[in-house]
């Protein structure tokens, strides 16, 4: 094959062929090579996926344990309303936890060597209000007599920081430069660990509660991002299922091979290839500048994600009508079934494993999107529950991969943690569409 | 009447008429099924359908068109000098838009009867305090002329209610009147059903060019909105980025596209030697069974959401680049760099490449390999010499295909490469894109009489055309391609 066969082999010839000769071993060589080469990319490419799932899952598995005091709270209705008639009610109801607070030093047998209000330092931000959020519910009107008091155990979340130095993140040497927490609580916070006051437990809260503030890190859940991304897939799988379906089955099935049809199969193949922001500007210019939709809400970013799903969707679905094979058509027909018969009756139910299985793909993409939503106002603070659908499609609220990219932007290394944590989230979400999309595949996949 | 109320009623009313032409079209044919045209179901899809979908048109219709008319009417009425004193027209018309929708929520609940909101002046009394009593905020008292436009456009928006009920309704009970007279024997309901799946059918697929030209409109408005205030030369020559939120910003497009290109560059350097030997090893070499775990594992890469890349960029490799590459090699200590990003987009880019190569490689005839091994050549020959020349306009193809990814993608250069606008050849510098200023300029609070942030339109009809350049030449030399092997 090679320019250089026909005057190099005259006089090296003469030997046995078993013996290979300069030339052959250099070209066996090369062909090695070559061959180290394919098995390196491969390895590679393998290789890469497998550091970036490690990188995100070492940093992100932390999210889901929490340092957390376990306290038994015992609340009489007395109590309770006299917080919730003063001022400043979740300070009121953090007093309530430090009395506690002091009896769950004693009982670990500690209460000597530390103070209760040193210990109340470690307490998260948020406990007042837990704690405020649950008596509410518990109160009573009128007083019953005797007030015995309801008792229940708490799980608070400690500061951000004593949980960054269960996790490694914070030091004792970061610690003396930071102003927000001190060695000596550090030390305190290994001695109530010790007595069992403190505990890292798995945080069911990191998947149920709201975005916190910036100094709140250990409060910050994905409750609401979630929430607001099934809003979104909810709004892309009712629209972008019938229209695309709709769409693929009139060109494949009805459309004359004119200018429109042509120019409806350009704008969709180059659609599938427009970049994912520029559907952001679509949506801030459109839905939000000219036809007043709200910001930060669900049904925008909905709409967006539907017009960027679409050609994903019609052109699977067009693949899996093609798949159908033409002698089921010519069947129907033969009976005297209308060509709309023959389609809805017998070529849509074929393909409607290909057609799903393109579905859940194209949410699967959908549900990663980020840059779309970054201009259409997603990125707000958002701490409140959407109500429920159809109003709650129009509050505010915030997207998984969003909230992922919020968290990026805060200074607290903590949240680097909680967004790593979310991507895991992400993910699970993601395999397990795939793997159904896959398992769809493999059971109801025909071939003909 | 509430919308949805009404959108209930012509439900309903569709559902009706689908039972009485049903039953009609059965009585008309003595009760016997043989005796009629269609389906007796199909006559009364055909009211049904009759009956919701025009009247539904027509409420859908008017719920855009109304907002917009009413705009411009009002606004239209508001004397120059008003305008004048508040600064801006669009200032006065959101004022007398949130005074119309404070009378509005009044009215509807009960705090206020219609004359009285009609007949309220703003001298008599505050208004706002009025307002505050009913529970709904008003920002700043309004002035008279705002109030007499907020009464106008309460008044129209209450006459356009009534009226779009009586027309809405009216259209659906001709619908279901016709509907019901034409549900007899020898009526051929079926074809004007079917007429009507595939008007909803071409609707369906008209909505891709709807949206490209959405797309167009939306960018092209305000891009020119931009020129307008800002020349076209600066911004396409000018290789100063500087965006002042007091004005006089320079707003020069050289340094963002500097950064993509040099990004994209890198991630190309990364993603085509990876995926192309990827795909000739997985088409020629490998056999069935590492072919079934290598290519799916591959492909993972290309289902795993921009934003993981990203974060991936900001918290691992970007650290790692600095202190093991950029510091020691006295290249600069910022964790954020064009390296960092190229090098994950790259990453990102890998299945791309190596997918579409795969395709490509698969689909040159085995007549050309055989043809060249039956001369003798190695396989590894073969695909240099062979397979890959044949196979070059395809694989070109898919490079630019995955440029063009790397043009517009957006994540990962806004959490890897940085805000810094610059031009310089320092790969280990952080640099940035035409995405990332599109994303800075547009979130938060914007202006949309500002340069500074009109500028992300011009920005984004930009990287638009240029990847719509690239997709629409990767297309064509790979239709090409596919054509001259079929």
């Amino acid at each position: 094959m090679t320019d250089a066969t026909a005057s190099g082999n005259a006089q090296g010839r003469s030997r046995s062929l078993k013996v290979l000769d300069e030339r052959t071993r250099k070209r066996y060589a090369a062909e090695k090579r070559f061959r180290y080469y394919g098995m390196g990319a491969v390895g590679v490419g393998v290789l890469l996926l497998v550091i970036l799932l490690v990188s995100i899952l070492s940093n992100g598995l932390g999210a889901f344990r929490q340092t957390m005091f376990e306290l038994e709270i015992t609340l009489t209705q007395a109590q309770i309303t006299e917080a919730e008639e003063s001022l400043l009610k979740t300070s009121v109801y953090r007093g309530f936890i430090e009395e506690n607070m002091r009896a769950a030093l004693t009982e670990a047998g500690i209460a000597d060597e530390v103070e209760t209000s040193q210990a109340m330092e470690l307490l998260g931000g948020d406990a007042g209000s837990t704690l405020r959020n649950w008596a509410v519910g518990q109160r009573v009107t009128p007083v019953p007599e005797p007030d015995e008091g309801v008792t229940r155990t708490f799980n608070f979340l400690a500061d951000g920081r004593i949980d960054g130095y269960f996790k490694g993140r914070v030091t004792m040497e970061s610690a003396e430069r930071d102003s927000r927490v001190t060695p000596e609580e550090l030390a305190l916070a290994d001695d109530l660990r010790e007595a069992g006051v403190l505990r890292v437990e798995f945080n069911p809260g990191f998947l149920t509660m709201s975005d916190a503030s910036e100094n709140q890190p250990e409060a910050a859940g994905l409750g609401v991002a979630i929430v607001g991304s099934l809003y979104m897939m909810l709004i892309v799988l009712c629209l972008a299922l019938p229209i695309g379906v709709c769409a693929s089955i009139y060109l494949e099935e009805f459309a004359p091979k004119n200018k429109l049809t042509d120019l409806i199969e350009v704008n969709i193949s180059n659609l599938a290839a427009v970049p994912s922001i520029v559907f952001g500007i679509l949506g801030l210019a459109i839905f939000i500048n000219f036809m007043g939709l709200p910001l930060s809400a669900p049904i925008v970013g909905g709409l967006v994600l539907t017009l960027m799903t679409l050609p994903t969707i019609i052109i699977s679905t067009r693949a899996a009508l093609k798949s159908v094979p033409p002698s089921i058509r010519s069947a129907a027909l033969g009976v005297g079934a209308s060509q709309m018969q023959t389609v809805f009756h017998h070529v849509l139910p074929l393909a409607a494993p290909g057609i799903l299985t393109g579905t859940i793909i194209g949410l699967a993409q959908a549900l990663g999107e980020t840059a779309p939503l970054l201009l259409i106002g997603m990125v707000a603070f958002v701490q409140e529950y959407p109500a429920a659908p159809p109003e709650g499609l129009f509050d505010p609220a915030s997207a998984l991969p969003v909230q992922v990219y919020n968290w990026t932007q805060r200074a607290d290394p903590a949240f680097f943690e909680r967004a790593s944590g979310a991507i895991i989230v992400l993910l699970v979400f993601l395999a397990i569409m795939n793997v159904t999309a896959v398992l769809l595949r493999r059971r109801f996949e025909r071939r003909w | 009447m509430p919308t949805h109320w009404l959108f209930l009623i012509v439900l309903a009313l569709g559902i009706a008429g689908w039972f009485a032409a049903r039953q009609k079209a059965l009585a008309s044919a003595g009760g016997s099924m043989r005796a009629l045209h269609s389906l007796p179901n199909t006559y009364g899809t055909n009211a049904a359908i009759w009956t919701i979908v025009p009247a539904l048109l027509i409420l859908g219709a008017w719920i855009v068109i109304q907002p917009v008319v009413l705009d411009h009417w009002v606004s239209g009425s508001i004397p120059d000098s008003a305008v004048t004193d508040a600064g801006d027209r669009s200032l006065v018309m959101a004022d007398v838009r949130r005074i119309a929708a404070g009378l509005n929520l009044a009215v509807a609940g009960g705090g206020l009867s219609a004359e009285e909101a009609l007949s309220m002046q703003a001298d008599a009394v505050s208004i706002r305090e009025r307002m505050a009593d009913l529970g709904i905020a008003i920002g700043t008292e309004p002035t008279q002329v705002s109030l007499d436009a907020a009464q106008k456009w309460f008044r129209i928006e209450r006459v356009g209610r009534i009226a779009m009920t009586v027309i809405v309704l009216g259209a659906a009970a001709t619908g279901f009147a016709l509907a019901l007279l034409r549900a007899r024997r020898d009526v051929n309901a079926r074809a004007s059903v079917e007429r009507a799946i595939l008007g909803l059918l071409i609707g369906a697929a008209l909505i891709a060019i709807l949206t490209t030209v959405g797309i167009v409109m939306s960018m092209v408005f305000e891009t020119a909105d931009f020129f307008s205030r800002y020349s076209w030369t600066e911004f396409f020559f000018s290789t100063d980025w500087d965006p002042r939120f007091q004005g006089g910003s320079s707003l020069g497009m050289l340094p963002l596209l500097w950064g993509t290109l040099y990004i994209s560059f890198i991630a190309l350097l990364v993603a085509v030697p990876i995926g192309l030997f990827a795909a000739i090893y997985l088409s020629e070499y490998a056999g069935p069974r590492v072919r079934a775990v290598a290519k799916p594992l591959i492909e993972v890469l290309a289902g795993i959401p921009t934003i993981v890349y990203g974060l991936f960029a900001l918290i691992t490799v970007g650290p790692f680049l600095r202190d093991y590459f950029a510091q020691p090699m006295g290249f600069g200590n910022s964790s954020s760099s064009v390296m960092t990003a190229g090098l994950v987009m790259g990453i990102m880019l890998i299945p791309f490449v190596s997918s579409l190569s795969d395709d490509i490689i698969n689909a040159v005839p085995q007549s050309l390999r055989d043809g060249s091994y039956g001369l003798g050549s190695t396989q590894s020959e073969t695909v240099r010499q062979v397979v890959l020349p044949a196979a070059l306009p395809g694989i070109v193809g898919a490079i630019l295909l995955a440029a063009s990814r790397a043009i517009g993608e957006t994540m990962i250069v806004v959490l890897g490469a940085g805000a810094a606008a610059r031009m310089s050849l320092n790969p280990f510098e952080a640099m940035t894109t035409v995405t990332v200023k599109i994303v800075s300029q547009l979130t938060g609070d914007t202006d949309f009489n500002s340069p500074e942030t009109l500028v992300a339109f011009a920005l984004g009809l930009t990287l638009f055309v240029m990847t719509l350049a690239l997709n629409v030449l990767a297309l064509y030399i790979v239709r090409r391609y596919r054509e001259q092997y079929e």
